[in-house]
């Protein structure tokens, strides 16, 4: 028998979060996640969001809600000149980091994330089966 | 980046110099070897384990502190106290506990105790006065968790030692973690077996700036 799963992927473009604080973009990343979508974020948190991110995913964790798979996929190249890394710096400081992408997905969906520099495999784990597939 | 190092090692040399508790904080993610390592740092120094280990994640699932460690070399002394974390984790999931062989109520329990010890290694980062990250360097280390816990030691300027541990296992790759994390100094050891545990201590000190 044949098991069809639906999976929601969620894009979330840079300008819904920029102008949001730091609690609100996790909040509104945690409530898309727990509603078992995939979210496909544009740009990155800081440092200390992630953390946060982290610390708000295990208050939530309960017998149904496992945690969050995470991982940022940088864009910006870390051997670009000096200055395109300033002028980046600076685009940064003023618009907030836009560059890359962060990807959320619900732990009992995506089993692992893998980085290769030129793609990006969701390692997905079937309930029924048990069996693993990669996307 | 030099001189972010310099700043780095003047930094923590100031605060081994004056202050009188120097808070040495072992994170990473779980499974990693923090306690091993712990338990070995104490036994060389104080003659004393610090807690217990396991094969199965989460073991270490509070903060424990073991106060005023002292390490010596080459007629140099080094005083802290040593904080061994929970390892950080983005999901636990008490059915991976059922499939090592707990029963489901000790599985959520475990769980339950894990997420709390997760919390609090996170609380834990804005005491710490340096940090070593201890990775299990037969591990990816391209995960969002190290980099996590390595940006926010950054963003708030605290000293960074990174450990590759469990060197004594074919699987591990040294060259990965040093790639992975070409700004800072990389120490490959097996805390379990203490090898190249003096490489360590002597990081300590470099990183003390004596």
């Amino acid at each position: 028998m044949v098991t069809r799963t639906m999976l929601t992927l969620q894009f979330i473009p840079y300008f819904e979060i920029e102008r949001l604080d730091s609690q609100k973009r996790i909040s509104k990343l945690l409530k898309a996640v727990k509603a078992n979508k995939i979210v496909l974020m544009e740009g990155r948190l800081k440092s200390e969001e992630e953390a946060e991110l982290i610390r708000k995913t295990m208050e939530e964790i309960s017998n149904t809600f496992k945690g969050i798979e995470l991982s940022v996929v940088n864009t910006s190249g870390a051997d670009e000149g000096f200055f395109k890394t300033i002028k980046s710096k600076m685009v940064n400081v003023l618009l907030g980091d836009r560059h890359g992408f962060t990807i959320i997905g619900p732990a009992k969906i995506i089993k692992e994330i893998k980085q290769d520099p030129d793609k990006i495999q969701l390692l997905t784990e079937e309930s029924s089966s048990g069996s693993r597939r990669r996307r | 980046m030099i001189n972010v190092l310099k700043s780095f090692k003047n930094f923590f040399s100031k605060m081994f110099g004056k202050k009188k508790k120097v808070k040495l904080g072992l994170y990473g993610p779980p499974n990693g070897g923090k306690t091993t390592l712990a338990n070995k740092v104490c036994l060389d120094w104080l003659g004393e384990e610090m807690g217990s280990v396991s094969n199965v994640a989460h073991e270490t699932r509070e903060v424990h502190i073991k106060e005023q460690v002292v390490i010596k070399s080459k007629g140099k002394e080094l005083s802290f106290n040593l904080v061994d974390t929970p390892g950080i984790a983005t999901k636990i999931d008490y059915e991976d506990f059922m499939k090592v062989g707990m029963k489901e109520k000790e599985a959520k329990e475990r769980a339950k105790e894990a997420t709390k010890g997760v919390i609090d290694a996170i609380k834990w980062l804005d005491d710490m006065d340096t940090v070593v990250v201890v990775l299990d360097a037969t591990k990816d280390p391209y995960s969002q968790v190290n980099v996590t816990i390595i940006g926010n030691l950054e963003a708030r300027k605290i000293p960074v030692l990174i450990v590759a541990n469990k060197v004594d296992l074919k699987k591990s790759n040294m060259k990965k973690i040093q790639a992975a994390f070409p700004q800072y100094e990389v120490i490959g050891i097996s805390a379990k077996f203490g090898k190249n545990i003096e490489a360590f201590y002597e990081a300590l000190f470099k990183l003390a700036g004596q």
